[in-house]
């Protein structure tokens, strides 16, 4: 199996190549981009499979480019959102517009191209933050009449409070008893609901950043 | 706290915060599981039924114990009125019963009637103040002492050093001024139990009077009277002394609780301020500007602290209490310190101890966490607060630690206990050292 191509999108130059150094021995990296636009066409011409979001960006930042991708491109590619340090509604925003995980920066390499690949997978990655957020999102009674994507189930909030303690998926699935797939799927089912939940707080966010879903 | 479960007891017990009088019906209830309304229907029946259920109720009563409060049941009414209600129940109880009797046609005669009633009446006061009367001590006892609130700082002297003298006498006050109020509180306990056994005693002597008045046996009974008063001054002065003593050192007792709970917060506070800074002085010996600079902060701290005032920058919220001490922490020891926290509540002492135990919990996972990012999560929803402090390093035996290392025993776990908390930690050679801070939501 070939290691998946990646693009890194951020404004940041020394960021990107701080990146790079870390991704190029361990993943394919096919390119850079430093802007909405010259993100959008570097998708369009370099086809890649996965690719690193920067939240904030001149122009929009990560959701539009997720917007113009979804929009113009057949095949998008997976979304990784990745940064330093966020407000909740600008990672909760990205995850909406559908990138399909979110990572700090101070990640290391080899978590990192981890993450890339189950990204590639088609499985979703949370970070210890990412999990604040969404358990965050989630707290507080759910809006009526209460629909099946507005509140979390016990067993993935259980999860999700493990991944925000600093477990990994193996260690979760030894710690609940449950296969490390189980774990996997609750995590999915919560980005799900992440994404497609109508719960006043997430569809706020979302308008707050000109999403209007 | 019972082992047993509220809604399933194991064995029969009165339970006193259901029941009317003693709680007999609501504790057999209770045990077997019936309607509590069918048990006191059943005994009504049974005293309608030739006055059965009349005599049975006292008797269960004397004979079931009562049972443990649920813990999370709001306390029963007053007890000084509890008492009173138990006397005139028992009272009226025995006045049905003799009446009764009389209607049925078996009467004694007025003279054993009427001081009967008021034996019982008398008898249930004193009964229930002396068997009953540890019920208030074990709650005092099972709750936290009341804790002397710091001296307000708008007092303070102006002058940018403040004397040791003055702190020393204000933390000394703070111990006196708890103290008061200790002995207050068991001045009222104690004059209203008394008052209390007091009416009991009148009423069983008024008993006994009227019997002998009734009888004409009153001027034979005078000369017992006279060496029963003898006897009883006569034993006073004999166990005075002993009574005063046991008083006095079970106060003092208390007072020795206080002062060492008091010792242990202040060893804990040294612990992780001025200790820590120490250590940190003779690892970076080489720079003495550093040094300097650490110094000066440790200084600017323990002022703060020595004057009553939350140490500078403090924040009133939960979560930029842990940023700032994650922050402290990383910049201390350079290791990555990763904070998420879900659902933010405001500071009060119990969580202010909650933070500083888990800044201990930071610093011990930057110190032997080998490295690896100090990941911190907390999370407070009704009222219950969790914080959890993981990091990745090589984990320790949490039994084995030497017990002269106080970090982890006195500035984590029995922080946490004085607050009304707890503490856990797991630790293991693979999957690291994880500390398990917790304080309930108060009820």
């Amino acid at each position: 199996m070939s290691e998946p191509r990646v693009l890194i999108v951020d404004d940041h130059q020394l960021f990107r190549a701080g990146v790079r150094s870390e991704l190029d021995p361990l993943v394919e990296v096919v390119g850079e981009a430093s802007g909405v636009d010259e993100a959008v066409r570097a998708i369009h011409e370099l086809g890649p499979e996965v690719v690193l979001l920067d939240v904030h960006m001149p122009d929009g930042g990560g959701v539009e480019v997720i917007r113009r991708v979804a929009a113009e491109v057949e095949h998008p590619p997976r979304f990784l959102a990745l940064s330093v340090s966020d407000a909740a509604e600008d990672v909760i925003a990205v995850i909406r517009a559908g990138a399909r995980g979110y990572v700090t920066k101070n990640i290391s390499g080899d978590e990192l191209a981890d993450a890339v690949r189950r990204v590639e997978g088609g499985d979703a990655v949370f970070s210890p933050r990412l999990a604040g957020f969404v358990l965050d999102a989630f707290a507080g009674p759910a809006p009526q009449p209460e629909s099946e994507l507005d509140a979390l189930t016990p067993r993935e909030r259980e999860v999700l409070q493990h991944i925000a303690r600093g477990y990994m998926y193996k260690e979760i699935a030894l710690r609940l008893d449950i296969s490390p797939k189980t774990v996997e799927a609750h995590v999915s089912s919560a980005l799900r609901k992440l994404q497609l939940s109508s719960r006043h707080e997430l569809t706020r966010w979302a308008a707050d950043r000109g999403l209007g879903l | 706290m019972s082992a047993v479960a509220p809604n399933a007891p194991q064995h029969l017990r009165r339970d006193r915060e259901q029941g009317w009088l003693g709680g007999v019906c609501a504790g057999i209830a209770r045990r077997y599981g019936i309607d509590l309304w069918l048990v006191r229907f059943a005994f009504v029946v049974a005293t309608a039924a030739g006055g059965i259920g009349l005599v049975l109720y006292p008797l269960l009563w004397l004979l079931i114990p009562a049972g443990d409060a649920p813990a999370s049941a709001p306390r029963r009414a007053p007890r000084g009125r509890a008492a009173i209600e138990v006397a005139l129940g028992t009272g009226l109880l025995l006045l049905s019963v003799l009446l009764t009797f009389r209607a049925l046609g078996i009467w004694f005669s007025d003279a054993l009637a009427w001081p009967l009633v008021l034996v019982a009446s008398g008898g249930a006061l004193i009964w229930r103040q002396s068997l009953g009367s540890r019920e208030p001590e074990a709650t005092a006892v099972g709750s936290t002492p009341p804790r002397p609130s710091r001296p307000a700082p708008a007092t303070a002297p102006l002058t940018p050093t403040p004397a040791p003298a003055t702190d020393e006498a204000g933390l000394r006050g703070r111990i006196a001024a708890a103290l008061d109020e200790l002995r207050h509180e068991e001045g009222r306990r104690a004059a209203l139990a008394v008052s209390r056994t007091g009416i009991g005693i009148a009423l069983v002597i008024a008993a006994g009077l009227v019997f002998l008045q009734a009888t004409g046996a009153l001027s034979a009974a005078r000369d017992v009277l006279l060496s029963v008063l003898v006897a009883v001054v006569v034993l006073g002065v004999i166990f005075a002394p002993w009574i005063v003593r046991l008083v006095r050192s079970l106060t003092s007792e208390r007072a020795e609780r206080i002062r060492s709970q008091e010792r242990a917060e202040v060893a804990a506070h040294l612990h992780d301020s001025v200790l820590q800074t120490l250590a940190m002085v003779q690892r970076r010996a080489g720079d003495p500007q550093e040094v300097a600079a650490i110094a000066r902060r440790q200084e600017r701290e323990l002022r703060a602290w020595l004057a009553g005032r939350p140490a500078p920058g403090a924040a009133a919220r939960l979560a930029p209490a842990l940023e700032a001490a994650a922050t402290d922490v990383e910049e201390r020891y350079g290791v990555p310190v990763e904070v998420v926290v879900v659902g933010d509540r405001d500071l009060d002492p119990s969580v202010e101890a909650m933070v500083a135990a888990a800044r201990e919990a930071m610093t011990n996972a930057a110190k032997f966490g080998g490295g690896s990012t100090v990941d911190v999560y907390a999370e407070s929803s009704d009222g219950r607060t969790q914080v959890f402090v993981r990091d990745r390093g090589p984990g320790f035996d949490p039994k084995q630690l030497p017990s002269d290392r106080r970090g982890v025993r006195e500035s984590i776990v029995g922080r946490m206990e004085r607050h009304g908390g707890r503490a856990t930690i797991t630790s293991s050679a693979d999957a690291g050292t994880e500390v398990e801070l917790v304080l309930e939501a108060r009820p």
